[in-house]
């Protein structure tokens, strides 16, 4: 085989495959946005076509806000305490010590450990007659309820913050060992102090790697489901419902295959949207972005 | 001195830290753990007990099937076993399927010039960003229509395509480390195109493969809201059998953390071995380290 067709070859099976079971059922669920349609009515019954009356309903509909309004809490809080303690735990791991390997292995388990299955054992821990947790707090002469409307959305945070923080601890450490010594070492020389190199050398450096790990988790964050369906099941009364669980229950609760397809793609378009402004930053050389920002260290 | 004894002081802080952090992260794993090997009475204690003597009953209560019946329950029969062998089969095919296929397509993306590549690897990437919930609407529609709910070919397939964005890009980032040179020498060896990348490159890429095969393991083995929709009792995954005490009351917390420990116990063992390639993993294959 000449080399020409043999590369198209090699490449086949994967659009294949990627063509058919995503772009295919993406075009299906497209078209049967605009149709009034349920999958629990009978064959016989033909979709009535409805124009973009799926994508009025959804739109206007409070819950949906309501529900986008509990996405964006969840999403802007457990983005930003994770990369809190991620970057916390990645200053304090950046030095070289015995087993430090080990231990950043370590913090890293709960990240590779199934959603479900930490989401099932914390509604254990944090039950609030025989929980761990009620125990902790109970020392320090507190009293807490996670399942309530106020607390419930902060209690699944640290959940992902305890699953997440070691990403972005990951992902920072690596932005900081990345950080060129001999700018440091001149810095010594000018007898900048710690802050001023934090701020004028390290942070500079370390933005790309940065605005990558906050992206990713930005988006993962947003498409959260099954933490959230497993600890909380959206309660207490859709205080946690966030949107992926909302969209669950219309197309797999209710069954309004035709309004679940429309929302489905307000969602892909959000989404979309969000990886763009990610594979961009993917996309640009880390290294390259570190030399122009030495440049302007050096300016 | 004094300079001396700050840094000392500075030192052990930094110290008490990391292990205080390290033990907040362990603790639920730990408890996990610790709660799989009590007795009923033991876990549900009050204050929880650090000490206790060990039972291996909830283990016994997964595989024998068989339950201790001294507090007057029930015996509650599960098919854990059963559940476990789907995971590890719609797990395993799944993944040799994606690492196959990535390979080949990383390969060809990573020697040769395709017109429009980097629209096609950012389009295999895209297919990984899509919410698993939107895409579910249209997946159980054409898993209807085409009698694949609940199958394990199903699952496999569905894992296949998950895995397949995320297997092309690692793969591309390994073997772009591999030197060109080694082909072409087999090449004017007389060595065809395929038989330079099987005897020269493929030898090289194993270790990233091994690697991208245990993240792609990974995440079939921890993948639920897919399995949940489409898959019924024959081809359950563990984690949609766990999801199963949603909603019920009187939870036999022994039998689930037992169930959990097995299942997680994996998943461990492999975050150890891969710790040189965990960035990687994370990251697409972007950052290399």
């Amino acid at each position: 085989m000449d080399e020409n067709r043999l590369k198209w070859f090699l490449i086949t099976p994967t659009v294949i495959i990627l063509l058919f079971w995503v772009i295919y059922p993406l075009l299906w669920s497209l078209g049967l946005s605009f149709y009034n349609y349920s999958v629990m009515q009978a064959f016989a019954a033909k979709p009535t076509f409805v124009g973009i009356q799926n994508y009025l309903d959804v739109l206007s509909d409070p819950v949906t806000w309501s529900r986008f309004q509990v996405t964006a809490r969840f999403v802007v809080l457990a983005v930003s305490v994770e990369f809190v303690i991620g970057f916390i735990l990645a200053l304090l791991l950046i030095e070289e010590f015995r087993g430090k390997r080990i231990i950043i292995t370590t913090i890293l388990i709960p990240m590779m450990a199934a959603p479900i299955a930490i989401g099932v054992f914390f509604r254990f821990v944090l039950d609030e007659t025989f929980g761990v947790t009620t125990y902790f707090l109970s020392l320090f002469g507190l009293g807490f309820k996670w399942y309530t409307p106020t607390n419930v959305i902060p209690s699944v945070v640290l959940v992902d913050a305890w699953m997440w923080s070691p990403f972005m601890m990951l992902i920072i450490l690596a932005g900081l060992t990345a950080v060129p010594k001999y700018l440091y070492e001149a810095a010594d020389i000018d007898r900048a102090s710690w802050w001023m190199k934090f701020r004028y050398i390290t942070v500079p450096t370390i933005k790309p790697i940065l605005a990558i790990a906050l992206l990713f988790r930005t988006m993962d964050a947003f498409k959260l489901f099954d933490l959230i369906f497993i600890l909380t099941d959206g309660g207490p009364g859709g205080a946690s419902e966030t949107i992926s669980l909302h969209l669950y229950r219309i197309a797999f609760q209710y069954f309004y295959t035709g309004k679940g397809s429309a929302l489905a793609y307000v969602l892909l378009v959000i989404i979309i949207v969000l990886s763009n402004i990610y594979v961009r930053f993917l996309t640009r050389r880390p290294v390259e972005t570190f030399q122009s920002s030495e440049t302007i260290v050096e300016v | 001195m004094r300079r001396s004894n700050k840094k000392t002081i500075l030192r052990t802080i930094r110290f008490v830290m990391i292990a205080l952090a390290t033990i907040v992260f362990v603790f639920p794993i730990y408890w996990m753990f610790v709660t799989s090997f009590k007795t009923r009475v033991d876990m549900f204690a009050m204050p929880p007990k650090w000490v206790f003597t060990p039972t291996l009953e909830n283990y016994m209560d997964v595989f024998l099937k068989v339950h201790y019946t001294i507090y007057g329950l029930t015996p509650t029969p599960t098919d854990f076993d059963r559940f476990l062998f789907n995971s590890v089969l719609i797990s395993l095919s799944s993944v040799a399927l994606s690492v196959g296929f990535g390979t080949l397509a990383a390969y060809s993306f990573s020697r040769f010039e395709l017109k429009g590549k980097d629209t096609w690897l950012f389009f295999i990437l895209s297919t990984r960003m899509l919410p698993p919930i939107a895409v579910l609407v249209p997946m159980f529609l054409m898993y209807r229509t085409l009698g694949l709910m609940n199958t394990h070919i199903g699952l496999i397939l569905l894992y296949t395509m998950f895995n397949l964005s995320f297997a092309v890009w690692m793969m591309k980032g390994f073997i772009d480390e591999i030197p060109k040179e080694l082909e072409e020498a087999a090449m004017i060896d007389g060595y065809s195109r395929i038989r330079a990348f099987i005897k020269a490159t493929l030898p090289q890429a194993l270790t990233g493969m091994a690697a991208t095969a245990v993240f792609c393991l990974i995440t079939s083995w921890n993948e639920f809201a897919f399995a949940y929709v489409t898959s019924g009792f024959e081809s359950r995954t563990v984690p949609v059998s766990l999801a199963r005490i949603r909603g019920e009351s009187g939870i036999n917390w022994g039998l689930i953390t037992a169930s959990e420990v097995i299942y997680l116990m994996p998943v461990i063992i492999f975050t150890f071995l891969m710790q040189r390639y965990l960035l990687r993993g994370v990251t697409f294959g972007t950052i290399k380290k």
